[in-house]
């Protein structure tokens, strides 16, 4: 085994032992924590099969984190309240099921990429990542100013949606609902990653003009990548509305966007475990740093600036090096 | 006569007040190798990214297979089985030699959306792709970095990939350009063969390579064709000889 599968199995044991130890020692606070990482990586996952595979900077994931969210948010809503989404054409009613709310997130933020990168892949570089910034700030302004789901208030849901048989109200049973999901997601990115539609979307991140003298579409290569990865985002943002029983426009800030981007950043671009290892280690610099300084950013700040100049492949390149080509 | 593979007709192309390409035609016929020389800023790359597809030209042709694709993409023109090589090599650095080739055969076989299945465990694309590594000699660098590649190796695989395309015609812009002695012959020896398979549109600075290899030879000067005949012809042309072979008159 190498050293980054090493260090990958270690962040996974970590994710199983730190909530098994607090479900022993009764402290449901940490397996809280743990969720609330656990789902900022899922999301982060999500970004880094546009980032780190297709090379897309897109500073508006914050979009699709906040179309799952509000996904969650309006069926449950809807639900609570016995009032049907809509009755015409056909009658469509809200629901407190989690899976069928994750297949709502998921479409909803593929249709949303979709349509997001269609317009913004016309423009590369600094332009992609300025229109994507405007997509998600539209996002956000239109649910401040959408009455009809709260506006700038947010949704609150008493209860948490329910999974069959499972109890989604005890902590544990809901982290461990999460942490299913991320591997599942995380199996997916690996294998997405050896196929070849992988290898064709690598391709086309390092040199596009190659992939089109073979007879290949680098722009629907991308295209394809943002929507796996907006679904995957969406997926996440449903969760994160689930674990605080509350959505609000915030999901979809730009500095929203920013803290999925610092994940991976912090893990280690294009690395599998990087979205994992960075979103862990900003939840517990949020937990251990928050505590001590309202001012905590400042001290993310610097392990950022750290990370960047000495770090290049972030925490994953600092304890296994430099990506080993694939076999 | 026989048909023309690839035919460009009076191509022309201006940026801002210079004309780099001026009523350039050439054609390509089944079996041979076609020179294109010419001192530098003569149009060559230009000329050579109209016929792939990468510039449109704002007047002329250009017919491949007898179709006329002025107007398709790089892509349509690859798929028809335009097999193109880079003068600088482009070539996915952070993947290994056999990904690379991969990439070649993924795209002749025109499907790459399959998402779980890993690309290795296609033995049709991986047949191709190590049948062009052996031919050109780097099987036994298929799992090597391509950044880790020395200079002369990257001109090679950049020939592996145009072979995984298995075009009707290759167009390779200057393959031999900064090969050693050896390689440059080692290449040469193989371009000889290989035009049994496409006939290859060449763009060479290696004058030794071009007048072993030439069918035919065009010479391109300020974007014009001052001249196109064979290697006998050029080599007693007057006009070639001032203009591009150096010698006084």
């Amino acid at each position: 085994m190498n050293r980054e599968a090493l260090f990958n199995t270690a962040v996974l044991a970590l994710l199983v032992a730190v909530p098994t130890w607090a479900l022993w020692a009764d402290e449901p606070f940490t397996i809280t924590l743990a969720t609330r990482a656990v789902i900022f990586a899922l999301a982060a996952v999500g970004l880094n099969i546009a980032l780190g595979l297709g090379g897309l900077v897109s500073l508006g994931h914050a979009v699709y984190f906040g179309i799952g969210g509000y996904a969650m948010g309006i069926l449950a809503h809807h639900a609570q309240s016995y009032t049907p989404l809509m009755e015409w054409p056909f009658l469509f009613e809200g629901t407190k099921s989690m899976p069928v709310i994750w297949l709502a997130a998921v479409l909803a933020s593929a249709l949303a990429a979709l349509l997001i990168g269609l317009l913004s892949l016309r423009t590369a570089g600094v332009y992609f990542i300025m229109i994507t910034l405007a997509f998600g700030q539209m996002a956000y302004f239109f649910t401040i100013s959408w009455p009809a789901y709260g506006g700038e208030d947010g949704l609150s849901i008493y209860v948490r949606n329910g999974f069959p048989g499972l109890n989604t109200l005890v902590p544990i049973q809901f982290y461990g609902i999460c942490l299913a999901l991320l591997c599942v997601v995380l199996w997916l990115n690996w294998r997405l990653a050896k196929s070849p539609f992988g290898l064709a979307l690598g391709a086309a991140r390092q040199v596009p003009q190659r992939v089109e003298t073979v007879g290949l579409d680098p722009m629907r290569l991308k295209l394809v990548a943002l929507v796996i990865s907006g679904a995957i985002t969406g997926l996440a943002g449903a969760l994160f509305a689930d674990l605080n029983r509350f959505v609000s426009p915030t999901m979809f800030s730009w500095q929203m966007s920013g803290e999925i981007m610092i994940f991976i950043i912090l893990g280690g671009v294009g690395r599998l475990f990087g979205p994992v290892a960075g979103a862990a280690l900003y939840v517990l610099l949020e937990h251990l740093l928050g505590g001590i300084n309202e001012h905590w950013q400042i001290f993310l700040g610097a392990a950022l600036l750290f990370v960047v100049l000495f770090g290049r492949g972030g925490l994953v390149g600092l304890v296994a090096g430099r990506e080993q080509a694939h076999d | 006569m026989t048909e023309p593979v690839l035919a460009a007709r009076g191509l022309t192309k201006s940026f801002g007040a210079l004309r780099a390409c001026d009523e350039v035609s050439v054609d390509l016929r089944p079996g041979e190798i076609h020179a294109i020389i010419g001192p530098n800023g003569a149009g060559k790359s230009t000329l050579i990214a109209q016929i792939c597809g990468a510039l449109a030209p704002d007047s002329g042709t250009v017919h491949f297979l007898g179709r006329d694709v002025t107007r398709e993409t790089t892509r349509t023109r690859a798929r028809m089985g335009l097999g193109r090589t880079f003068q600088i090599s482009a070539l996915a650095m952070q993947d290994t030699v056999l990904q690379n080739v991969l990439l070649g055969a993924l795209g002749r076989a025109g499907r790459p959306w399959q998402f779980l299945r890993p690309v290795l465990r296609d033995s049709t694309l991986r047949d191709r792709a190590e049948a062009a590594l052996a031919r050109t000699g780097l099987t036994e660098m298929a799992a090597t970095r391509t950044a880790d590649l020395s200079h002369g190796q990257r001109r090679q695989l950049e020939v592996a990939v145009a072979l995984t395309l298995e075009p009707r015609a290759f167009v390779m812009d200057e393959p031999m350009a900064g090969l050693g002695a050896e390689g440059s012959k080692r290449l040469t020896g193989f371009l000889d063969e290989l035009r049994a398979e496409a006939p290859i549109l060449l763009v060479e600075h290696d004058m030794d390579a071009v007048f072993a290899l030439a069918d035919r030879i065009s010479v391109l000067v300020y974007g014009r064709v001052i001249a196109t005949g064979t290697v006998e012809e050029i080599r007693g042309d007057r006009e070639v000889q001032i203009a591009y072979l150096g010698e006084t008159p």
